[in-house]
């Protein structure tokens, strides 16, 4: 034992000391799970992540007024929208100029669609104005004043320049208010007109939806995986198919089955009308409303209820119950008591699974919902591929990130990541 | 029953129906005493009936009918439902133990039933999306494999079904390499920052597909203008790509969690054991690490690929019309032009889920049993 004699630290065999080779290793050890995990790592952040957070810039960048209309920005800086009164020669002669050059570049109609989402009417404006300003002179024809008014009576409206200058900014909060059924104007923050606050009560609507499919999916999984936990071994795993199948099966499958089922003609009005519970000519509407929804994805959402709760009440020992019962606990009591309590872990993680996915979905919504039965997600694809209003897009999926986030954090705290489960 | 309802009277239907029945119990019990003729009776008389009613179909649910009768008498007169329980449960309990039973039945029939109601309509003979009266007398006529044939020779589904099988293995294959690879990494020790990458490496799956899709729509079509406008490539070959991509990330989470889920019960000193006899890393991996945590890769691999196989929404977004893939296909067919191919299309599809699902069940068996023999 000559290392116990010695007064220094241990040696390894190399003579370095123990504990400097024990943390070398370590470190080398680190640095290939690292090395490891890499490439992956950059992988996804950069094909996911960073889509992401362009998203989360989009909802916020604003940088088309300032761009296509530099000058005219600058001269705005000068007047006062307070004031009432139409801009100064000045910034006429800007605008025109700012004009002249965005239309050689093509760009106005672009400005005309990003202003036409605060005030409709812009972008038929720039449009129609387009083609005049084109033949005018930047510098012969001055003063441009009253040219412009005579092109088009919107340049004479004080309001047109006040929702200039109210969105030149480079990065505005804009969308986001419109997000909310908001909007930005010279004053500030204000509500949208009656007829145009459509949002809210969608978001609402999804929340609402997302609870109800949630509590329906607790409803029918709750036997289900009690019986599936409680069943022989053998038996149980027979059941299972009939949970894991639907799971496994295309999610567009599942859609248009129901699509079958639900329609006027389909198999379960063909089928009430046959036993005579309906009649012909009142056939039950369930679909293209919120029914339609609520029952496809319940259907649809079931096996990710079902698979967590069964995980949880296969660890719940029956000899508590029996306890229970034989010291005297009525059925009830023993079920409310002592097995229900145990199997709330399972319930919590299931639904925020459940809500999770469900306050994401948009497929089933779009092809069973009608105008009714849709979610957020359904505007927001309508933003990206209709309306083409992008940054409204962006800020919607930003709000509903957040959300989506925050339940996530939930169920990490509940459940926690790494223990997420497959079949 | 049946009768009673088919003239639009329900209640008086179950009633008459209810009352049939209890005379019916009561001939066979105090009048004849064989159980087995009785049965007999049941099945052929409801079978006969049935057949004169509605043909064919009438007959199968009249014999369905019949068994279930005469089976339902005996069990209760003869008090078989308590033959399988606990001698000293009560009334109640028993009454609840069946009718518990009979509800999650009732909620098993709800989770196949939308699948099940596929398969046959996929055979019909007409352009329709419910069951004609020809299926319902099941007469061949109402039959026919006409919506397979459109499938196998449209051309819009052939190329569908072509892009997806182009796009689905590719992109399984990177996100089975890079997760299998990460998971590794992950599963040894000392990590720094294991929760927050963990969190990176699922996110794809906890982010909602619509907002994924709206943030890869922007991305991807700056990227695919990059790709295009400065280094020149070909406007097919860069469509497929951004969608292989998009796919490869959303199947990465799957092969994260099985992989590392098989990697628990793996045991370390083997890979010790490998290197203390002479074996590279490389050749530890392929010969140790590899066979040991196959099962686990497979089932994450097959995740990922019905994972982009099912996937529509990124594929919409990121996707051009060169690019459309078989759910697209279905989802504009289930949109606009209702045609009854994407019920044929469905078929196909439930089948090969029923294949997948198969393998993953045997493949999770034999990763049990591996880590069963494994010392522990």
């Amino acid at each position: 034992m000559t290392d116990a004699t010695q007064s220094g630290p241990m040696l390894a065999a190399d003579g370095t000391p123990l504990k400097k080779s024990l943390a070398r290793s370590l470190r080398r050890r680190k640095l290939r799970a690292l090395a490891l995990i890499a490439p992956l790592l950059l992988f996804v952040l950069l094909s996911f992540v960073v889509p992401i957070v362009s998203m989360l810039f989009r909802s916020v960048e604003n940088g088309i007024v300032a761009q296509t209309l530099p000058l005219t920005v600058v001269e705005l800086q000068n007047w006062d929208a307070e004031s009432g009164e139409l801009p100064d020669e000045a910034l006429y002669a800007a605008f025109t100029k700012d004009m002249i050059a965005a239309i050689e570049a093509k760009e106005h109609t672009k400005l005309g669609t990003r202003l036409n989402y605060e005030q409709t009417g812009m972008s038929s404006m720039f449009r129609k104005s387009g083609r005049k300003i084109k033949r005018l002179d930047p510098e012969a024809d001055a003063p441009f004043k009253e040219k412009l008014i005579e092109i088009h009576d919107g340049w004479g409206d004080v309001d047109t320049w006040r929702v200039i200058k109210t969105h030149a900014v480079p990065i505005t909060n804009g969308y986001f208010l419109n997000a909310v059924d908001m909007r930005r104007t010279p004053e500030g923050a204000q509500a949208q007109p009656e007829d145009k606050r459509i949002l809210i009560k969608l978001f609402g609507r999804t929340l609402f939806m997302s609870l109800i499919i949630t509590g329906s999916c607790i409803l029918l999984a709750y036997p289900i995986s009690y019986l599936l936990a409680n069943l022989p071994m053998r038996v149980s795993n027979m059941l299972m198919i009939l949970v894991l199948l639907p799971f496994w099966t295309s999610l567009l499958v599942r859609t248009s089955a129901w699509k079958v089922m639900l329609q006027q003609q389909g198999v379960i009005n063909e089928t009430l009308v046959w036993l005579g519970l309906v009649a012909d000519d009142a056939r039950l509407v369930i679909i293209n409303n919120q029914f339609g929804t609520i029952i496809a994805m319940t259907h649809i959402l079931l096996p990710f209820m079902i698979l967590p709760m069964y995980s949880v009440m296969q660890t719940i020992p029956p000899y508590y119950t029996r306890a229970a019962k034989s010291m005297g606990a009525t059925n009830w009591t023993t079920f409310w008591r002592i097995y229900f309590p145990q199997s709330i872990p399972g319930i919590g993680a299931g639904s925020i699974l459940v809500f999770i996915l469900a306050i994401g979905y948009y497929i089933t919504p779009e092809i069973v919902g009608g105008t009714k039965g849709v979610f957020i997600s359904n505007r927001i694809a309508y933003h990206i591929s209709s309306s083409l209003n992008w940054g409204l897009a962006a800020a919607l999926g930003t709000i509903l990130l957040a959300v989506v986030l925050l339940l996530y954090w939930c169920y990490d705290k509940i459940v926690g990541i790494d223990n997420v489960k497959l079949g | 029953m049946f009768v009673g309802a088919g003239q639009g009277n329900v209640l008086l239907g179950i009633l008459i129906g209810a009352a049939l029945m209890a005379g019916l119990a009561w001939l066979y019990i105090n009048v004849l005493d064989n159980e087995r003729v009785a049965r007999w009776m049941t099945i052929l008389g409801l079978a006969a009936i049935g057949f004169f009613f509605a043909g064919i179909t009438g007959l199968i649910v009249g014999l369905l009918a019949g068994w279930f009768f005469a089976f339902f008498i005996f069990w209760l007169y003869e008090g078989r439902y308590r033959q399988k329980l606990l001698p000293y449960m009560t009334a109640g309990q028993v009454f609840w133990h069946y009718a518990f039973r009979v509800i999650c039945g009732a909620i098993f029939v709800f989770l196949i039933t939308p699948i099940l109601v596929v398969l046959p309509l996929s055979f019909n003979a007409q352009d329709f999306f419910t069951f004609t009266p020809e299926m319902l007398r099941l007469d061949p006529e109402g039959y026919s494999l006409k919506h397979y044939r459109d499938f196998f020779t449209n051309n819009e589904w052939q190329r569908s079904f072509k892009n997806s099988l182009i796009i689905a293995p590719i992109a399984t294959f990177i996100s089975v390499t890079l997760g299998t690879l990460a998971a590794i990494g992950l599963s040894q020790s000392h990590v720094p920052g294991r929760r927050a990458i963990m969190g990176i490496l699922i996110s794809p799956m906890i982010v909602p597909l619509i907002i994924s899709a709206t943030g890869m729509f922007f991305f991807y079509s700056d990227i695919g203008r990059f790709l295009e406008g400065t280094l020149g490539m070909n406007k097919n070959f860069v469509g497929y790509v951004k969608v292989v991509l998009a796919h490869a990330v959303l199947g990465i989470p799957f092969v994260i969690i099985t992989v590392t889920a098989t990697l628990v019960g793996f045991d370390q000193s083997l890979t010790r054991a490998a290197a203390n006899m002479g074996a590279g890393p490389v050749r530890t991996f392929f010969k140790i690490q590899m066979p040991l945590i196959l099962p686990g890769v497979i089932s994450g691999g097959l995740f990922a690929f019905i994972t982009s196989f099912d996937e529509v929404v990124v594929v919409l977004f990121v996707g051009s019309a060169s690019q459309k893939t078989l759910p697209w296909q279905m989802f504009t067919g289930l949109r606009e032009q209702i045609s009854p191919t994407i019920l044929a299309v469905a078929t196909i599809l439930v089948v090969i889920s029923i294949a997948l699902l198969t393998t993953v069940e045997l493949l999770r068996r034999r990763s049990e049993r591996l880590r069963g023999l494994s010392p522990a």
